[in-house]
């Protein structure tokens, strides 16, 4: 069972600060056992840009993206992270993190509200219970809030998913494969809610393979193969060529990239 | 936000979720109940040697109970990789352990104190006349098991044959609290009445046992969520 998106994408990240931050990798390389995951990764990524990592499975987009997000250390390298030309603590990089993963991070034994109440207990936001049922809005759940998410079809985990990323107003936002489970209508909803994150100043790394609705919002694309950057349009280049080759390269692949 | 503030709501968060599926609180207070009739079937003690004898196999109880439960502490967490949404959230990692720590405390305490009478009646053992000294023991005891018994469930979790680690790793582990709650337990019942220094001697044991078991997962709970 689906719930309709509203025609408004408003509101969804629209309540809070929108300073982006800016990531530098340097020398990053992880390895997990004898398997060299992401090799040498030297990057920057300016405040407010919307860059999409393209790749074939276990190129290292999810490694780089966790390493991001602080959820795996380098096994060596560093990455720092700035507001303007101030370097943020790890510490306080968190609270201004929001990630979509692969899974979809949610309690299923907890309604859809009960979730983002908890998450935003935790990042420590005034008013969870309001910051909940504002988050619900935009994603089309607000009339299923007092549903366990466990009677919650994919797309809408999806969407419940992607609120609570939203839910503290992010400056840097790490999507892995966020458009996965949703329908024409929720990637189209994902693609302009990614827009106005960007045009608010939002920070956004995204995995993404294929053609889809998420796309159009992207300002750089990086292409990962075998845990190295091989192609990359740049800050203010023209990411199309390297989106197009990616969705020709991965038309013939099946599942997540 | 402060440790305890987040260790406070993630505490919430697993009483909600227990309480809601009630997967372990029934599930391990039958098993604590069947280990205790089994016991009591086999030995078939007298007066005697039940207060001699019974202490052991209700802690012993306790402590498969504990590895029964505590099992699934972290496991839980693997269902929408739930654990990779605490670790985003800016709080102290040990955050995290301590609110798991106060609900295992809780949920076992619970089922401890719902089959202590049954245990008093099935070994003919008057637990009334020494209630507060067995629920002393009983809270340190349960605080031992509930704390290492979380670190160890964090750390087997993220390992291959996690099933059989656990007990692996916790079982001797816990041999100190089995053996001090057990022997204070023993005490108890041999001299209900009156405060023997054998008595206080375990449950200083007990509460250095749990204070340093504490602060060694708050010294290292950084590192025992990371994959």
């Amino acid at each position: 069972m689906s719930t309709p998106l509203p025609s408004s994408t408003h509101g969804a990240a629209s309540n809070g600060r929108s300073s982006g931050l800016r990531l530098q990798f340097s020398e990053v390389e992880k390895r997990y056992g004898m398997r060299l995951a992401l090799r040498g990764i030297t990057l920057e990524i300016k405040a407010g840009e919307c860059v999409a990592l393209v790749g074939h499975n276990g190129s290292g987009k999810t490694t780089l993206l966790k390493i991001a997000a602080q959820l795996t250390r380098p096994s060596r390298g560093k990455i720092a992270f700035y507001t303007g030309e101030s370097p943020v603590s790890l510490d306080d990089v968190k609270s201004r993190v929001g990630m979509v993963a692969h899974h979809t991070l949610l309690y299923e034994e907890l309604t859809a509200e009960e979730n983002l109440i908890f998450f935003a207990k935790l990042f420590g936001l005034a008013d969870p219970a309001g910051k909940a049922r504002q988050a619900l809005q935009p994603v089309g759940l607000a009339d299923r809030a007092s549903d366990l998410v466990r009677t919650f079809s994919r797309g809408m985990r999806q969407r419940l998913s992607i609120a609570r990323a939203l839910l503290a107003s992010p400056g840097l936002l790490l999507l892995d494969e966020a458009g996965t489970g949703l329908d024409p209508e929720g990637q189209e909803w994902l693609g302009a809610t990614i827009e106005r994150l960007r045009d608010s100043g939002c920070t956004i790394v995204m995995s993404t393979h294929g053609r889809n609705e998420t796309q159009g919002a992207v300002t750089r694309a990086i292409r990962l193969e075998g845990g190295k950057i091989t192609h990359d349009s740049g800050a203010g280049g023209n990411p199309k060529e390297i989106l197009v080759m990616a969705a020709v390269r991965d038309s013939g692949e099946e599942g997540p990239v | 936000m402060t440790l305890t503030r987040a260790a406070g709501v993630i505490l919430a968060k697993e009483l909600r979720t227990e309480f809601r599926s009630r997967q372990l609180l029934g599930t391990t207070a039958v098993f604590v109940l069947i280990v205790i009739v089994l016991f009591s079937f086999t030995f078939n003690p007298t007066s005697d040697e039940a207060r001699r004898f019974g202490p052991g196999l209700l802690w012993l109880a306790f402590l498969f109970a504990g590895s029964l439960m505590l099992q699934s502490s972290f496991l839980r967490e693997q269902t929408n990789d739930t654990l990779a949404a605490l670790r985003l959230a800016p709080i102290e990692p040990f955050g995290i352990i301590a609110g798991k720590m106060a609900a295992n405390f809780l949920f076992l305490l619970l089922v401890e104190i719902i089959l202590l009478p049954i245990f008093a009646a099935l070994y003919n053992v008057a637990i009334l006349p020494v209630l507060g000294q067995l629920l002393t023991i009983l809270i340190l005891g349960t605080v031992g098991l509930a704390s290492t018994g979380t670190v160890f469930s964090a750390i087997a979790a993220q390992a291959r044959l996690r099933e059989l680690l656990l007990p692996l790793l916790l079982l001797p582990v816990l041999a100190p609290v089995l053996i001090a709650s057990t022997e204070a337990t023993i005490d108890v019942l041999r001299d209900p009445g009156q405060l023997s220094r054998v008595w206080l001697t375990w449950l200083a044991f007990l509460a250095c046992f749990d204070v340093i078991f504490l602060t060694a997962a708050w010294m290292v709970g950084e590192y025992l969520l990371e994959e």
